[in-house]
């Protein structure tokens, strides 16, 4: 069996790439959107990783609740980044003042 | 021996993929790329023996939320060239903030041995007579049925709360109105003339 390790090491370096991706991309939401779905996966290798080897159960419940809740924040994120569209016809971020914030 | 190779071969994958994911000009080939890394992650799963988690990701995120970003993607016309503007300005910070998180990380990269104490904190053990899928539906659907439900009460409330932010109500569009079809009678609909022959209305 490949020793865990391996995979804290492999999920490290995904979820660098993640935030790195959050940070190059300041002006693409959805390329942050992906960053975020990147920086999810890499704790989803770390849930399942850690769950095998200490041989719980727990965690792999964990990361499908994980799942979910990665699919419904990408959703919602989509769908307000279409209405923020609609308003602006532009997806720039630097714009995104309508509520004075 | 095997599993280190396919090891490699996946991680490889996933993390090239992932580096192609905030590279790339276009982000539909962003997208494409996210789809292969996530292929390379449910690779992990499969090796470490999760197999249902890994066909699941697949679902999920090939065939329900890659689609979706595929759609938005395409559904708005935007410029991306002038999206990339501005990457040099950050890029330092990312870097700085980037190698700190991957410092930090790293620190916990050593040979991992558990005392005997973790194993039986275990909440719930890997009964290894089952398989994948029965042994997290006997856990699921006991000991964390009521976080269960709330998971499908968030995948509600998102699939509600994207319908409704996207949904437009258009003024002088002709719609179909059931409610006022449904209550429609021949009374109020037919009229009936009673013409005397010869003559025109």
């Amino acid at each position: 069996m490949v020793p865990l390790e391996y995979y804290l090491a492999v999920a490290a370096v995904l979820l660098v790439v993640g935030v790195f991706g959050i940070f190059l991309n300041r002006k693409n939401v959805i390329i942050v959107l992906m960053s975020l779905e990147l920086i999810l996966a890499a704790v989803n290798i770390n849930f399942v990783a850690f769950s095998v080897f200490l041989n719980d159960m727990v965690g792999q419940i964990f990361t499908m609740f994980v799942l979910t809740v990665a699919a419904a924040e990408a959703s919602i994120g989509l769908a307000i980044l279409v209405c923020f569209y609609r308003l602006r016809s532009s997806i720039l971020v630097d714009e995104a003042n309508t509520m004075k914030g | 021996m095997v599993q280190l190779y396919f090891f490699y071969f996946f991680s490889g994958i996933t993390v090239l993929s992932a580096i192609f994911v905030i590279f790339a000009n276009n982000p539909v080939h962003s997208v494409l790329w996210l789809i292969t890394c996530f292929f390379g992650v449910a690779g992990f799963f499969i090796l470490l023996g999760a197999e249902f988690l890994a066909l699941i990701l697949m679902i999920v995120y090939v065939g329900a939320l890659a689609v979706l970003f595929l759609f938005v993607v395409m559904m708005l016309n935007i410029s991306f060239a002038n999206l990339r503007t501005g990457i040099v300005q950050y890029l330092p910070f990312g870097l700085f903030i980037g190698m700190l998180i991957l410092a930090e990380l790293l620190l916990a990269l050593v040979p991992w041995e558990f005392k005997d104490a973790a194993f039986s904190n275990s909440g719930s053990p890997l009964n290894l007579s089952d398989s994948n899928s029965v042994a997290l539906g006997k856990v699921i659907y006991t000991d964390y049925f009521f976080i269960f439900q709330a998971a499908g009460i968030i995948l509600l409330i998102a699939m509600i709360g994207s319908i409704v932010l996207t949904l437009r109500k258009r003024p002088n569009v002709k719609r179909q109105n059931v409610i006022e079809q449904i209550y429609r009678s021949p009374n109020n609909s037919i009229e009936v003339i009673d013409i005397k022959p010869g003559e025109g209305i």
